[in-house]
């Protein structure tokens, strides 16, 4: 998928004028707040577990290589595969190399934002496979060729009448009278359709919430049950995940379980969670004949020992965007790419370069509710100041912000030329201003005015009125001690 | 595979390089090998018997239902009454699993019982279950040649039979009976654990029940 | 108070939107500090604590303006600013901005920890319970992100505000969603950040108040800016003028009276 996150002031604009898309926006992400909100009410240990799968994940991090060889060698001798991959690239090879040792022509997929990152789709498709998307949000934009809007709710930018008059282009095999008016209806129908091609499929394409390096499984978390259906039923099930997956025990496993349906989706627990270890065992009456994980590295082990390490504690909750003020008024195509939202804003420099994603860490208020609600409790804000740092440094930043700041800094270095400065600033504009106290535009501030007027000061600076008012107390002062 | 070998040298050189560490750690094999608890929130450490109405408490609130039973006699009856009750057909497909043999199907002769992996015409399966997990009413289900996994999401109603001793605390309590149980540390191909009955809530975040797998997820909970 | 020990110094930290904008705001923050028992001084050589260039990733200039920030409050036994923002700054970045900075890493510390949000630092540092003001309307009141989230103060003006006479407090849907000023994100981002202080006023506007009231001037030129070009009769206030009962000058973005300069 070709990146358009240097567009986002021009995506932002579009998404601000989608009228549909902004009453979605405006009830979707407060049900996911509201939802998230009663379950960590519920568990008085939320903030406790929290701090632990902070410090599981750090320990974790600390010890990637020994954990990743464990892991490698649980699932090898179990009878599966793993193909370490460095780049995107090496993956869809990968991947494509598997499918074709079996003549693989149609290829289940469930949802994984990995296989989004490498672009699997289009890449088997290109090589004459037939990939599909299993989880219904996934499925819907698959047929419409779009990419996902929100990480774990792909189709929440839909309506059910946009759903309809997909279902109707795409399945022209079905009677075109029937009545398609209700989710259920929509739902009833995607799965008699891909319940066909599960059965059909050669092989199966999962991700992995976890990786388990104790007993060498990867764990997947799902409501729908697709994930299930895609690694049971063909001969070979292919899960792809990034190195930064892996936790050691079942016991670790279980405490980012905990944390992590609650931060989604605000469940309890996810209808299916689900630890698969290696291909079938003898005697089994189903399961896949071939268990292979591909093992994504693309950028991650770069970020280890960086400001930016702690990223990479990420469970892929989506708590960060359905909290973003800014997420929450343009939506997730802005982004550009596949990751949107704060952990967008962090990811996407680091996996596309600063050059391409360097608005997005950019777009933001720093109002810090991405962080306050990371069941990892990633310092989002503080990795978005990183980047910015990053660009200062290789001087991306547009000149005239940078001069005008250059100046400013100049300025402020020197106290008595900064009172004087605003002195002087602050008397123009209170004398312009005073009349009506608000300036309905203002050069150099179209910025601000377009939208909104901008107070004027009152028209003398605190400092300045302050050492006035000394002066005068001094010399009260001073009379009352010679009387 | 080559090319796998020396991606794989990269990767983790590039980790080792990064964490200043030269051959793996002695804390993260300890940990591999003890595998300590975390946090276990106090919800479930409770008395058996309020743990097996929590579990039931939990399992009614994501939309299982959940029927008690007197023993394995009664759940020809149950099985037979439940899919009456939604007017399907009196047909169920069940697991091989020797657990369930004490099940007495002859005395519903007008149940079909039949046995084996799932079919894409079956309407109900009937499976067992390793464990009960309290915390958050969730089955714990392996596979196995006499437990095949397709029978827990390809049928339309998932009928399970639980007892009440196979009720535990948390999915930590779950995992050391796994572990007791034996196997030598290594776990089935597939454990699936099931809350409540398949969902969705893509289209216009409205859950909707019976997404892929199972519409309708019934317990039978079966005294000792 | 029968208390017999020495008055607390305060040095005020005034920010650069109180002394460019509001200067209303410093003298009700002093008056405040007064009342409550404290010595106020207002040092000449302070200038802006260095957010803009640390949000900006200029961590040169921002450690500068740290240090003399640092240099401007030593001696003092607590440092107390009327954001949450700017105190934030000084609490929660100086001692990071400073840390491998052998020189200052000890004397940013010392000032993070003595600088307090001002409503905060009266409740619970001196104890107030009641400023004895008067105020006659109903009010809303929006939490300022960075005191919000990064000082915790959430409780403490809704404390203060209750006791105030004649006031009525209707609380804000969505009081702890960002306004859209953020700095310079504002007009970086007019648009994004014009659509959140739409839903804000919107918000402000449903409550009913007649006064908006929060505790950052940049949040609260934002809010005003966009209530007034909404032709809005909502008055804007920053908390303290309200707790201060320094209400003679007119609301933000609202003509002056002539005759004060």
């Amino acid at each position: 998928m070709q990146p358009t996150t240097h567009a986002f002031p021009e995506n932002a604009r579009k998404a601000l004028s989608d009228e549909r898309l902004q009453k979605v926006l405006a009830i979707a992400p407060a049900g996911f707040v509201n939802r998230r909100k009663q379950a960590a009410d519920r568990l008085p240990e939320f903030e406790a577990l929290r701090d632990q799968g902070r410090d599981l994940k750090n320990h974790v991090l600390a010890n990637l290589d020994t954990y990743l060889e464990a892991f490698e060698s649980k699932v090898t001798g179990q009878g599966g595969h793993v193909h370490w991959c460095r780049t995107d690239q090496e993956a869809r090879d990968a991947i494509l190399g598997i499918c074709r040792k079996v003549d693989a022509k149609t290829v289940t997929k469930g949802k994984s934002m990995i296989s989004e990152e490498i672009g699997i789709n289009d890449y088997l498709e290109a090589n004459g496979l037939t990939p599909i998307e299993t989880d219904l949000g996934e499925y819907i934009i698959q047929l419409r060729r779009e990419p996902p809007s929100h990480i774990i709710a792909p189709a929440f930018h839909l309506s059910k009448k946009d759903v309809e008059g997909t279902f109707r282009q795409a399945h022209t095999d079905l009677p075109a009278d029937r009545v398609l008016d209700e989710p259920k209806v929509l739902i009833a129908e995607a799965r008699q359709v891909l319940r066909r091609k599960f059965q059909q499929a050669d092989v199966g394409i999962t991700g992995a919430n976890i990786m388990v390096a104790e007993t060498g499984s990867t764990v997947i978390v799902t409501n729908e049950g697709n994930g299930d259906l895609t690694q049971i039923l063909p001969r070979v099930h292919v899960v792809i995940a990034t190195i930064d997956k892996v936790v050691p025990t079942l016991e670790d496993a279980a405490l980012v379980l905990r944390l992590l349906a609650r931060s989604a989706t605000g469940q309890e627990a996810s209808a299916y969670t689900t630890f698969s270890t290696g291909p079938r065992r003898p005697g089994d009456l189903d399961g896949p004949e071939e268990f292979h994980v591909v093992l994504l590295d693309n950028g991650r082990s770069a970020l280890l020992g960086t400001e930016f390490q702690e990223v990479l504690r990420c469970i892929r909750c989506g708590a960060c965007m359905n909290h973003c003020p800014v997420y929450g008024s343009v939506g997730g195509h802005a982004y550009g790419w596949v990751y949107p939202g704060p952990i967008g804003s962090v990811m996407q420099p680091a996996l596309l370069g600063v050059k391409e994603a360097g608005h997005l860490p950019n777009a933001s208020t720093f109002c810090g509710r991405c962080e306050a609600v990371c069941p990892m409790r990633i310092p989002l804000p503080k990795m978005m100041r990183h980047w910015r740092e990053k660009e200062f440094e290789q001087n991306l930043q547009p000149a005239a912000m940078r001069r005008g700041l250059a100046l400013w800094g100049w300025f402020a270095r020197r106290p008595a030329l900064y009172h004087a400065a605003a002195r002087m600033a602050v008397r123009a504009l209170g004398a312009l201003g005073r009349g009506k106290g608000r300036f309905a535009s203002l050069p150099l501030a179209q910025g601000w005015t377009q939208h909104r007027d901008m107070p004027a000061p009152e028209g003398r600076t605190f400092q300045q009125m302050w050492a006035e008012k000394q002066t005068v107390e001094k010399t009260l002062a001073d009379k009352k001690g010679k009387r | 595979m080559a090319d796998s070998q020396s991606a794989r040298a990269q990767i983790l050189g590039g980790i080792r390089k990064a964490l200043n560490s030269a051959e793996g750690s002695e804390e993260a094999r300890r940990r591999l090998a003890t595998h300590p608890r975390n946090l276990i929130p106090a919800r479930a450490q409770l008395p058996h018997d309020r743990q097996v109405e929590l579990f039931a408490a939990m399992a009614a609130e994501v939309s299982a239902t959940v029927e008690l039973l007197g023993g394995m006699a009664d759940v020809p009856g149950a099985v037979a009454d439940y899919l009456a009750g939604l007017n399907l057909p009196a047909e169920v497909r069940v697991a091989p699993d020797a657990a369930l043999d004490p099940i007495p199907w002859d005395r519903r002769p007008t149940l079909t019982v039949t046995r084996g992996r799932a079919r894409d015409t079956d309407g109900a399966s009937l499976t067992g279950a390793f464990a009960g997990v309290a915390e958050t009413g969730t089955l714990m289900l392996l596979s196995g040649a006499e437990r095949p996994t397709t029978l827990n999401f390809l049928p339309d109603t998932h009928i399970v039979v639980l007892t009440r001793g196979q009720i535990v605390g948390t999915m930590e309590d779950a995992w050391d009976r796994l572990r007791a149980a034996g196997g030598g540390g290594a776990l089935p191909r597939t454990v699936n654990f099931i809350t409540g009955p398949s969902r969705t809530g893509d289209i216009e975040m409205r859950i909707e029940l019976g997404a892929h797998g199972p519409r309708r997820l019934h317990i039978l909970l079966v005294e000792d | 108070m029968t208390d017999t020990r020495p008055a607390p110094r305060v040095g005020l930290f005034v920010t650069c939107l109180v002394d460019l904008y509001r200067p209303t705001v410093g003298f009700a923050a002093v008056k405040l500090l007064e009342d409550a028992g404290c010595t106020v001084e207002v040092p000449a050589s302070q200038t802006c604590c260095g957010q803009p260039a640390f949000n900006a990733g200029d961590r040169a200039t921002a450690r500068d303006l740290a240090r003399s920030t640092i240099a401007a409050f030593e001696g003092f036994d607590h440092v107390v600013v009327p954001s949450g923002s700017c105190a934030g700054q000084i609490r929660k970045h100086y001692p990071e901005l400073l840390a491998d900075d052998p020189a200052w890493a000890a004397r940013a510390r010392h000032l993070s920890a003595r600088t307090h949000e001002l409503v905060s630092f009266l409740t619970d540092v001196l104890g107030v319970t009641d400023t004895g003001a008067q105020y006659g309307g109903t009010v809303t009141y929006h939490d300022s992100c960075s005191g919000l989230r990064e000082l915790g103060v959430k409780e403490q003006p809704r404390r203060l505000l209750a006791k105030v006479e004649g006031l009525t407090l209707n609380e804000l849907p969505g009081a702890e969603v960002c306004c859209g000023f953020g700095g310079t994100f504002c007009v970086k981002y007019p648009d994004i950040s014009n659509r959140m202080v739409e839903a804000k006023t919107a918000d402000v506007k449903g409550t009913g108040a007649d006064t908006l009231l929060a505790g950052d001037m940049g949040c609260l030129l934002n809010m005003a800016g966009k209530l007034k070009r909404e032709g809005s009769a909502v008055r804007v206030r920053h908390v303290a003028e309200v707790l201060a009962g320094v209400t003679d000058t007119p609301p933000i973005g609202e003509p002056m009276k002539s005759g004060r300069a």
